[in-house]
C-alpha cells in the first residue's frame, strides 16, 4: 500500500475564512522563524465560532486531529500564508474539502504544509468530529473507520509532487527549474 | 479567437502570442508588493532558499509599505516594520514608505499607509502590467487595466529571487453596469450587488471584468472600490478597461511608461452578466460574510453601537467625501471612527472643502471621533489596542470588506458592511439606514 494518513478529524462547515483559521492578533509571528512557527500552529483555528469545541487542547502546542474534514470554501478572505502553515505546525497533515478558496489552495502547495484534498461528498455534514479516517493516496479514497465507510477523493493532480517534496521551493529544484542551493 | 483583457496581459509578460484560461504559464513580474504582515516571512523564505548574501531580482520593482499593525506597543509588530527597514538598506529597495516615529505619523514623510491606496497614489498602478501583492486585495489595482493578485509569503519569496511566477490563467466573468448613477448608490453597492449574486465563492479562480456606462463615468476610486472587492468573491482578480480618466490619474504620479491593452469584442467569457444601475438600491452585508446582502431599507431595526469609516475599500479621499455629505448639518448618535487609508488622504480631509467647509470640519463638527492615524486600523483587528478595534461584542456598520466572525476584533462583534452613505447616514440615526432618507 502506498502513502496513507490515518487519524482523528476535525469537522467544520463552509466558508472558514482565514480570520477563523488564524486571527488577525497572532499575524505579527513571522512564520519563518521557528520559534513562532510552533507559536502560530498552537492558536490554529482559534478564531472558530466555539461551538466547534477546541481544536487544541488548553495548554497545548498541537491538535490531536491531523485531519479536518471540512465543506464550501474553505479557507477564503486574506491571503496569509500563515494559514496553512498554522495548521501545519499545529499537526494538521491534510484537510478534505469541497472547495477552496484559491490562494489558501496555492499557499498548501507552495509551502507544501498540508494536503488540501477535494470531495464531491458532503462529508461535513455526514461525519463528527473525533471520528478515525485514513486517506489512501494511491487509490484517492477516505475510509471512514467509525461509520465504516468509503469515499472517492479528487485526484490532487499536479500539486501531490509539490507536496510530496516539501513545497514549489523543494520542487524546483528537484526538477532543475532553479538552481540547486549552494 | 480574441482574448480579454487579462488574457492579453499575461500573454506578453509570459512572451507568448496568445493564451488559454488554465494554461499554467510562468509570468515575468512589473511589480511585487509587501507590507509588515507578510513582508518579514517573505524576506525569510528569501533567505532561506536563496542565500543571506543572494540579490533581489530588481530593487526598483519592490515595494515595501508597513500598514497594517504601525500604531500599536506590541513588539513584534514593531519588530517586523524594522525587519522590512533592514531588507530594504540592505537591498537598496527603491520604493520604501518608511514610518519611524510612532508618535507623529507626520513626522514620517516617506509614511502611506494603505498599501493598496498608497500603490495607487505614488504611481505604482499602471495599465497592462503584472503586479503580485502578499495581500489578497492587491487586486484592487485591476482598476487601472493590470493584472494584479494576491500570494503568498512563499510565492513572493520565489518572486523576490527570480522575478517570475508560475501561474494559471483564469477565465473572464464579464459584469456590465449600464447607466446613470442614481445620487444615492456608490461602487460600493454595485460590488455588494454583485457578490450578493453570485456568493462568496462565485469567482473563485475566474477575473471580474467590469465594464458598461456607469463605470465608464467613475473615478479611479470609484473603479478601485469595485475590484478591490473581487477577493471576497474569490475572483482571483478584477480588471477595468483603461480610458482617459485611467490615463490621467496614472500620468500624474509617473512618467514610466505603459501600454494599456483592452479585451476583444470576441474573446471568449466564462460568463456574462447585466446590470441597469438605475434599478438598483443602497445594500448592506449583513454578518457574518460579505455575500450575506440584504437592502439597507430592510434592516432600519438593527440598532447598531458605532460607525467605521476607513481601510482601502472605504477610506479613501471620496469616501470621506460621501460621508460628509449626508453628515454636515447632523449629528452622529453613535461614536464614529476615521481612518483615512493614507496620509495624503488624511490630508485631503483638512484641504478639501465641500459646501464651504472642509472635510474634517464637517466629520468634526457632525460628532465624529478626530481622524486617526493613516493605517489598516481595524479593519482586520489586530493587536488589542489598534484603533477602532471591536473589543466588545458591538455591532459595527463599516465601510470595510470583510465581516467574517472576529474580522474587526471581538469574535461575537457584528459587522454590516455598506457605502460611505449608508454608513454615514446610519451614524445619524442609530440603526442600519437607507441614505435616501439624508439625501434629497
Ligand atoms: S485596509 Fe483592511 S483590507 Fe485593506 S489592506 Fe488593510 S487590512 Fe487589508
Amino acid at each position: 500500500m502506498g502513502k496513507t494518513i490515518r487519524g482523528l478529524i476535525f469537522v467544520v462547515d463552509d466558508n472558514i475564512d482565514t480570520d477563523q483559521i488564524i486571527p488577525a492578533e497572532y499575524l505579527t509571528l513571522v512564520p519563518s522563524k521557528p520559534d513562532e512557527y510552533e507559536k502560530l500552529g498552537s492558536y490554529a483555528l482559534i478564531g472558530l465560532p466555539d461551538r466547534y469545541g477546541k481544536f487544541i487542547a488548553e495548554g497545548e502546542m498541537k491538535t490531536i486531529y491531523p485531519i479536518i474534514i471540512a465543506g464550501e470554501n474553505f479557507g477564503c478572505g486574506s491571503s496569509r500564508e500563515h494559514a496553512p502553515i498554522a495548521l501545519g505546525a499545529a499537526g494538521v497533515e491534510a484537510v478534505v474539502a469541497q472547495s477552496y478558496a484559491r490562494i489558501f489552495f496555492r499557499n498548501c502547495t507552495a509551502t507544501g504544509e498540508l494536503y488540501p484534498w477535494e470531495v464531491g461528498d458532503r462529508l461535513c455534514d455526514q461525519f463528527e468530529t473525533g471520528q478515525e479516517v485514513t486517506i489512501d493516496f494511491e487509490q484517492n479514497r477516505l475510509i471512514n473507520h467509525t461509520l465504516n465507510q468509503e469515499y472517492s477523493l479528487q485526484p490532487l493532480g499536479d500539486v501531490g509532487p509539490v507536496i510530496d517534496a516539501g513545497g514549489i521551493f523543494a520542487y524546483a529544484r528537484q526538477t532543475g527549474m532553479i538552481a540547486t542551493k549552494a | 479567437m480574441g482574448m480579454t483583457l487579462t488574457e492579453k496581459i499575461l500573454a506578453r509578460a509570459a512572451g507568448r502570442a496568445g493564451v488559454e484560461p488554465g494554461d499554467n504559464i510562468w509570468v515575468n513580474v512589473d511589480l511585487l508588493m509587501t507590507h509588515d504582515v507578510c513582508g518579514p516571512g517573505t524576506i525569510g523564505v528569501f533567505k532561506r532558499e536563496f542565500g543571506a548574501d543572494a540579490k533581489v531580482w530588481d530593487s526598483e520593482k519592490i515595494v515595501l509599505i508597513p500598514d497594517h499593525y504601525i500604531f500599536t506597543a506590541d513588539e513584534r509588530a514593531n519588530r517586523n516594520v524594522d525587519i522590512l527597514r533592514d531588507f530594504a538598506h540592505e537591498q537598496d529597495i527603491k520604493y520604501f514608505y518608511d514610518i519611524t516615529d510612532r508618535s507623529n505619523f507626520k513626522a514620517n514623510p516617506d509614511y502611506k499607509g494603505v498599501c493598496h491606496i498608497a500603490l495607487a497614489q505614488e504611481g505604482h498602478t499602471r495599465p497592462g502590467e503584472v503586479m503580485f501583492g502578499t495581500d489578497s486585495h492587491t487586486c484592487n489595482a485591476g482598476a487601472f487595466g493590470q493584472f494584479a493578485t494576491g500570494i503568498g509569503n512563499t510565492d513572493a519569496g520565489f518572486i523576490l529571487g527570480t522575478g517570475k511566477l508560475l501561474i494559471k490563467v483564469p477565465a473572464t466573468m464579464r459584469f456590465v453596469l449600464d447607466g446613470e448613477m442614481p445620487n444615492y448608490l456608490l461602487a460600493k453597492d454595485l460590488i455588494l450587488q454583485i457578490i450578493g449574486d453570485i456568493g462568496v465563492a462565485g469567482a473563485t479562480y475566474r477575473t471580474m471584468e467590469f465594464v458598461g456606462t456607469a463605470v465608464e463615468t467613475m473615478t479611479m476610486e470609484e473603479r478601485m472600490t469595485l475590484c478591490n472587492m473581487v477577493i471576497e468573491a474569490g475572483g482571483k482578480n478584477g480588471v477595468i478597461a483603461p480610458d482617459e480618466t485611467t490615463f490621467e490619474y496614472v500620468r500624474s504620479r509617473t512618467d514610466k511608461p505603459f501600454e494599456a491593452v483592452y479585451s476583444d469584442a470576441d474573446a471568449l467569457l466564462y460568463s456574462d452578466r447585466h446590470y441597469d444601475v438605475t434599478q438598483l438600491e443602497p445594500v448592506v452585508a449583513k454578518p457574518h460574510s460579505p455575500d450575506n446582502r440584504a437592502l439597507a431599507r430592510e434592516c432600519s431595526d438593527v440598532k447598531i453601537d458605532r460607525v467605521y469609516i476607513g481601510s482601502c475599500t472605504g477610506g479613501k479621499t471620496s469616501d470621506f467625501l460621501h460621508a460628509a455629505e449626508i453628515l454636515k448639518g447632523h449629528q452622529v448618535k453613535v461614536p464614529t471612527y476615521i481612518v483615512p487609508a493614507t496620509q495624503k488622504v488624511y490630508e485631503d480631509l483638512f484641504t478639501m472643502k465641500y459646501d464651504g467647509q472642509t472635510l474634517s470640519e464637517i466629520l468634526l463638527t457632525a460628532g465624529c471621533i478626530e481622524p486617526a492615524a493613516p493605517s489598516c486600523a481595524a479593519c482586520l483587528g489586530g493587536p488589542k489596542d489598534t484603533f477602532g478595534r471591536m473589543n466588545e461584542p458591538e455591532v459595527c456598520v463599516s465601510t470595510t470588506n470583510r465581516n467574517f466572525p472576529g474580522r474587526m476584533g471581538n469574535k461575537q462583534s457584528q459587522v454590516y458592511l455598506a457605502s460611505p452613505y449608508t454608513a454615514a447616514a446610519s451614524a445619524l440615526t442609530g440603526y442600519v439606514t437607507d441614505p435616501r432618507e439624508f439625501l434629497s
